[in-house]
């Protein structure tokens, strides 16, 4: 099989391919989600604390 | 024994280490199980005699569909869990599994709607297999509202529980829609209790990618779970210190 004929998957290319982007992009999304809320929450606690230090002498 | 191990794993501090120490290699796992689908599925499998190579999408769309019911069960189970027990650990599997479920869902909805333009020469029909798995959809997406639209997070959790166990009429509803109501949407191939008639070069790679949706579930659950129990116990100290050191 060649590689012309595996993008063109029989003539289906575009739901084929549509399909499978899409689910890479779905997939990495879930992923990149939690992962940069986990960051964002970090930073957010180590605020807080440092707020805190400040205010008690 | 077990007792000390559900006591111990139930503490959100245990669990938040622990799971960080799994994730990397359910990560791993989870790769090397879709690359080894994607190449049987793209390459190895040949195109089917009645619909040529659109039916590649199936390696999607039946996990999807699978995991949309699956993870669908693991919400409700955990939400009862909590509610009976009072397990927060159980609570938070129960939230963290449902935008997971609802990406799944609607990754079924789209690649089915995709793979039916071809073979149906429709994006869609109000069947009964579509319409019940739609509705699927919005039992998810209702889970996740009514979650943020209660500020108590252990009063919404509550709430979500029972909405949770309420939707899972539906499930059996969405598995046996096929065989109950005459469908445009054909019948199950691989759960039939004869011989599943589907040929082994295209039940393989459905297998490998089955598990890989399965373990990308368990490891991005874990991840949210991690997140919400941050979110939970952020004026802990361990959280704190936590927060010091990143």
């Amino acid at each position: 099989m060649s590689l012309n004929e595996f993008f063109h998957m029989g003539g289906y290319a575009f739901y084929v391919w549509t399909s499978y982007g899409l689910a890479l992009i779905v997939l990495l999304l879930n992923v990149i989600g939690p992962l940069r809320q986990r960051k964002k929450l970090l930073n957010d606690i180590a605020r807080t604390n440092r707020r805190a230090r400040r205010n008690t002498p | 024994m077990f007792n000390n191990f559900f006591h111990k794993m139930a503490s959100p501090r245990y669990f938040y280490n622990i799971s960080g120490q799994l994730i990397p290699w359910l990560a791993a796992a989870c790769m090397a199980l879709f690359l080894a689908g994607l190449y049987y599925g793209l390459v190895k499998a040949p195109p089917d005699y009645q619909q040529g190579d659109s039916y590649r999408i199936m390696f999607i769309h039946v996990p999807a569909a699978w995991m949309s019911m699956f993870i669908y069960v693991v919400m409700a189970v955990a939400g009862a869990i909590g509610l009976i027990w009072h397990i927060k650990l159980a609570e938070v599997m129960a939230i963290s599994s449902a935008s997971i479920g609802a990406s799944f869902t609607f990754l079924a909805l789209v690649t089915g709607s995709i793979w039916g333009k071809p073979m149906w020469g429709t994006w869609w029909v109000w069947d009964a297999r579509l319409t019940s798995e739609l509705i699927l959809l919005f039992l998810y997406l209702g889970v996740i509202a009514l979650y943020n639209a209660i500020d108590d997070k252990r009063t919404a959790a509550r709430a979500v529980a029972i909405l949770a166990l309420v939707g899972v009429v539906n499930i059996p509803i969405i598995h046996y829609s096929v065989e109950w109501w005459n469908t445009l949407h054909q019948g199950p191939t691989v759960t039939k209790l004869d011989k599943p008639s589907i040929h082994l070069s295209m039940l393989i790679p459905l297998l490998l990618m089955a598990f890989a949706f399965k373990l990308y579930y368990a490891f991005v659950v874990l991840m949210r779970a991690r997140c919400e129990v941050l979110e939970r116990e952020r004026h802990t100290g361990w959280v704190r210190e936590l927060a010091e050191t990143k």
